[in-house]
């Protein structure tokens, strides 16, 4: 076997120190050794975008980046969202627009989200569409995000 | 997924030395989009993975009017439509990092590597054919350069050599009165594979109704993409007619030898053939005259 990696990187704006070998996926890595987990395995493709995290500012599939390519990089995920008292608005719109079902998308659809809005803080719908192509939801048909995130852009 | 090891090389004469010591049990990783998915379906034995975002020559994305564009191998899709120069200068290169996967694709995913997979389905390869780009190969012997149409050989094969490596793509400067483009048909709106897809680049003369020179370029109607030698080659001199565009469409149908898929039909695909040939060159002729 490889041998596992020592991996410095910053998690939701905190310094983490990690072991993971060269084959393990940043998702993985959240996942089973730093046990965060919001971000969900859905195709381990990049299909789903259900394990959507952004890495560097950019949104990623963080299925498809391998945990020791993190060095010194940044990694955002869900968790680091909320804060203690007080959701995210993306978080709060979702809610107000019952935008989830089972669930299972929904932290990929909201980083996927928060990365649109801080590039394109007025998004049209159309924009909105595109942007969230690449995550998949099977239970919502799509429209009750789409509003939501157009309503999260609205009050931010 | 499979066992490896994995190297970030942060020299080209690294990377070459590595490559050539492993020879096939090494790959290249640039956005990985490809590759690791590969790997972890076993459809490729990995020993060791290099990692060459680390190097900056593979780093660079480098325009101006008079020298072109030299796109670094592993310079991601968002960075080249981030930039308004290059936007302006190669339409149908964009219009392919536009719709190569989805937004978090495009994060990581680099057209050099989409040349490197030698998809016979690759988006960003028929617009580097139009615009007449090279690829720019590191190896142990030194540098070598060669057009972009001659790079793959084969659906995930390509002409590198043991110990060779895409380092970056040039691109011509782009001549007066000259546009490309770039599309594709798939069954949905986005984040899909194309059944077919085509580009097109055209020098028009100053009245904008007259073509000096044309290109077309195909995907996903043979084992590699193609360059359509004979469309591109009947265009020139021509007045801009639907007469003129009807032939290069039928010249480029003649030589797609697609296959029957998941996808779509052989007939499906050559008919495909004919009608995206026809919208690429009627594109990027709209956009010449748009840019007035």
């Amino acid at each position: 076997m490889a041998r596992r990696s020592h991996v410095q990187t910053t998690i939701n704006g905190e310094t983490v120190e990690f072991l993971c070998e060269p084959r393990q996926s940043l998702l993985e890595v959240l996942r089973d050794e730093l046990h965060l987990t919001g971000a969900k395995e859905g195709c381990n493709n990049g299909n789903c975008g259900a394990c959507s995290v952004i890495l560097d500012g950019r949104l990623v599939n963080s299925c498809l980046v391998l945990g020791v390519e993190t060095e010194g990089k940044s990694v955002e995920t869900i968790e680091g969202l909320a804060e203690p008292d007080k959701l995210h608005p993306i978080q709060d719109a979702f809610l107000e627009h019952a935008a989830l079902q089972c669930g299972i998308c929904t932290p990929g659809f909201i980083m996927s989200a928060k990365a649109l809005l801080e590039q394109n803080p007025n998004p049209t719908e159309h924009e909105v569409r595109y942007w969230l192509a690449g995550n998949l939801c099977r239970c919502t048909g799509y429209d009750k995000i789409v509003r939501a995130v157009l309503d999260a852009a609205a009050s931010m | 997924m499979r066992d490896f090891s994995y190297i970030a090389a942060t020299t080209i004469p690294e990377a070459v030395a590595l490559l050539d010591e492993k020879g096939e049990s090494a790959r290249i990783l640039a956005g990985g989009t490809d590759l690791i998915v590969q790997v972890r379906e076993a459809r490729r034995d990995v020993d060791w993975i290099i990692d060459i975002k680390s190097i900056p020559e593979v780093n660079a994305l480098d325009y101006t009017a008079d020298t072109g564009l030299v796109l670094g191998a592993a310079v991601e899709c968002y960075k080249i439509y981030a930039d308004d120069a290059i936007c302006n200068a190669y339409p149908g290169l964009i219009d392919a990092t536009k719709i190569i996967g989805g937004t978090a694709i495009q994060g990581r995913a680099a057209v050099g590597g989409n040349l490197c997979n030698a998809s016979p389905a690759a988006d960003g390869i028929p617009p580097l054919i139009v615009l007449n780009a090279t690829c720019v190969i590191a190896g142990p012997n030194g540098e070598r350069e060669l057009p972009v149409e001659e790079f793959c050989t084969a659906p995930g094969q390509t002409v590198l050599e043991k110990g060779e490596m895409l380092v970056s793509i040039k691109v011509p400067a782009p001549e007066s009165n000259s546009s490309s483009y770039y599309l594709r048909f798939i069954p949905r709106n986005e984040m899909d594979i194309a059944v077919v897809g085509a580009g097109a680049s055209v020098v028009l003369d100053d009245t904008k109704q007259r073509i000096i020179s044309a290109r077309v370029g195909l995907a996903a109607v043979a084992p590699t993409p193609l360059f359509a030698e004979e469309a591109s080659a009947l265009l020139a001199g021509r007045e801009v007619s639907d007469a003129a565009i009807d032939e290069a469409a039928e010249a480029a149908q003649a030589i797609a030898r697609p296959i029957s898929d998941m996808r779509g039909t052989a007939e499906q695909r050559t008919h495909l053939v004919g009608v995206l040939t026809r919208r690429a060159l009627n594109g990027a002729i709209q956009r010449v005259r748009d840019a007035a």
